[in-house]
């Protein structure tokens, strides 16, 4: 049953197919996972979240006109602290009321040798940006350009 | 990309005509074998671009092209303020003024090899790249400010160049019109310590054999001789153009429906060119351009200060430097009559010909050159502006190889060991902090840079002057 609860509750991640970026896309049982899981694979796309460790916490707020645009404005403030603190997040926390969002990064600095970064996200794109209910489960994506 | 909807006008040119809400037609160049290999999606992307209010003549694809966000990379669209047209945020990219700058050597390949080793090793320690990266120039508020207000004047003012290289960058190094007071706190913040970095992705500093010269005229013009040596850097303005590309492109698509602007793609976030919204981005977007312009100065300082260590009194003079994410005013002849225009180019290269309006003086007489960068494995080209007027597409060319597949595509065929190793035994150095970066970028992830370096000779909008052929490269 622990299990069944654990996996329930974790956010996925993964990547979709795009030209010349990368599209990162988050699902989970509520939309605030969902947007867990998009975190998670924008993290993906510059290094393996294994490899992170989740030492420092960094808060993040933000509130949109609509989802798509909360969504939006999560990624780019999660980029804003990638790039400024020279850091990668490997957990994430959100709450979202109503068009409000309250999130936790659990991250570290970049090290290169470990972390073997592979590209740096420049910023999240309105191109593929959905935020929805499908097939069970709450998805979250969007293009980012790298 | 499915032909059947398209015009042949030549080889090299094909049409869109205008339908379901398209104001113009749309204009495609590239042979019918670049084209089929093209996704879908750059139809229906240039498709929407042409339905934007106030843009003139015909929306354009270059041989590159690909799919992008919003406009294609390898988009290019002019806008007439006069009929309601648009600055489009997603027109210029996030990256703006990414561009190439190419310095000569005068060595000789046999010069290089000689110590081609050590000198990667040491441009690899001396030029920030990749993720994490800091470059060695921290900037406090005045400093960027002037930074913001004179570009690549500002870096030679600082010691980062010589007062020659001005007058061989586009708009001599410094964009008229920016407004640093337009650009926020979060996007000096993220530039602070990224001044000289090269960044990650496609960003490069390649150096380069030149094999193989088509136009003996504009290579003796240009400087370029046969066996000698340059060195490329592609990059542009870092965080800063990130970060206003970001803020911009949200504020562009919240205010698009008070303007009356339908959007057919959101990422095609517009205003006016009329609107204080319109009017506040080009000044921010002019000031990142200042931005990439003293990047680009400050690393070519310290390749300069590395090519010193081997070869004491190389000067490595620049020969041009030109960007590929930007929207400019220009002017224009369309149908006959001149216009002043805003031409987007999105991963599109000016290409001035000769007598141009707002050509550089080394150029007058020639046209500007237009860089082609390839793919660590792949040869980069340098073209020259057409001499036919009036030019094609707004006077625009390619600007690269064009990716060919997704990067999850290439992380699925190749390792970044095996792509770094099949690259040493053909005698390229490349150096990255991260292979599954280098898988990324593997040279078969993108087009034939020279197929589509011959189509954009054949379809005039550029001409073909010489093909580099990498020896080192430094990826981010």
């Amino acid at each position: 049953m622990e299990g069944k609860a654990a996996a329930k509750s974790a956010p996925r991640a993964e990547h979709f197919s795009h030209g010349a970026d990368i599209g990162v896309r988050g699902r989970g049982a509520t939309l605030a996972l969902a947007f867990e899981g998009a975190a998670l694979a924008l993290t993906m796309a510059v290094a393996d979240p294994l490899s992170v460790r989740p030492e420092t916490v960094v808060e993040i707020r933000c509130e949109a006109p609509d989802l798509r645009l909360l969504l939006l404005d999560w990624l780019n403030a999660l980029i804003y602290e990638m790039a400024v603190r020279r850091f990668l997040f490997s957990r994430f926390a959100v709450v979202i009321e109503g068009l409000r969002l309250c999130g936790r990064a659990w991250g570290e600095s970049v090290d290169r040798a470990r972390h073997a970064p592979a590209v740096e996200p420049k910023g999240a794109t309105l191109t593929g940006l959905e935020v929805g209910f499908r097939d069970g489960l709450w998805v979250a994506e969007c293009v980012v350009d790298v | 990309m499915e032909l059947s909807r398209l015009e042949r006008l030549t080889n090299e040119k094909w049409r869109l005509k205008a339908e379901r809400g398209m104001r113009v037609p749309a204009i495609l160049f590239g042979d019918g074998e670049l084209l089929r290999a093209m996704d879908d999606k750059v139809l229906e992307q240039i498709g929407n671009v042409a339905r934007l209010p106030g843009i003139v003549g015909a929306a354009y694809t270059m041989p590159d092209a690909h799919w992008g966000y919003g406009f294609p990379i390898g988009g290019v669209a002019a806008f007439d303020p006069g009929e309601g047209g648009v600055v489009s945020a997603g027109g210029v990219g996030f990256d703006i003024a990414c561009g190439v700058r190419t310095l000569l050597t005068g060595l000789k390949r046999s010069e290089i090899e000689s110590c081609k080793e050590a000198l990667a090793e040491r441009l690899f320690e001396t030029i920030p790249a990749g993720v994490g990266s800091r470059g060695r120039i921290l900037l406090d508020e005045a400093e960027m400010e002037r930074m913001l207000a004179s570009g690549a004047r500002w870096a030679v003012e600082r010691g980062w160049g010589e007062p020659e290289d001005l007058e061989r960058i586009e708009e001599e190094g410094v964009m008229k019109g920016a407004r640093p007071q337009e650009i926020s706190e979060r996007a000096r913040r993220r530039q602070e310590a990224e001044m000289g970095t090269l960044g990650s992705g496609n960003h490069y500093l390649e150096v380069q054999e030149i094999a193989a010269l088509f136009d003996e005229a504009a290579a003796r013009a240009f400087g370029l001789v046969r066996g000698e040596v340059v060195v490329s850097i592609h990059c542009g303005s870092r965080g800063l153009g990130h970060q206003i590309g970001t803020e911009f492109l949200r504020e562009m698509a919240l205010a698009a429906p008070a303007f009356g602007i339908r959007l057919p793609d959101l990422e095609l976030a517009s205003a006016p060119l009329s609107s204080l919204l319109g009017e506040r981005y080009l000044g921010a977007m002019r000031a990142a351009i200042n931005c990439a312009f003293a990047n680009r100065q400050i690393l070519s300082h310290l390749t300069r200060s590395v090519f010193a260590e081997f070869f004491p009194g190389a000067r490595l003079p620049l020969l041009f430097d030109v960007s590929h994410n930007t929207c400019k005013e220009e002017e224009h002849e369309v149908e006959g009559e001149k216009r002043r225009l805003f031409v987007h180019r999105k991963g599109a290269t000016r290409a001035f010909g000769a007598g141009q309006e707002g050509l550089p003086a080394p150029f007058a007489a020639t046209g500007q050159p237009v860089f082609i960068g390839g793919s660590m494995g792949s040869p980069s080209a340098i073209m020259v502006g057409p001499q036919a007027r009036p030019e094609e597409a707004f006077a625009s060319s390619c600007h690269g190889a064009g990716r060919a597949m997704s990067r999850h595509q290439a992380l699925r065929r190749w390792r970044g060991s095996e792509v770094v190793a099949e690259l040493r035994a053909r005698g390229i150095i490349v150096k990255s902090p991260s292979l599954r970066g280098v898988a990324e970028e593997a040279p078969g992830a993108y087009k034939d840079s020279l197929a589509v370096v011959n189509a954009a000779h054949l379809a005039g909008l550029s001409r073909k002057v010489a093909t580099l052929e990498p020896l080192l490269c430094i990826k981010g």
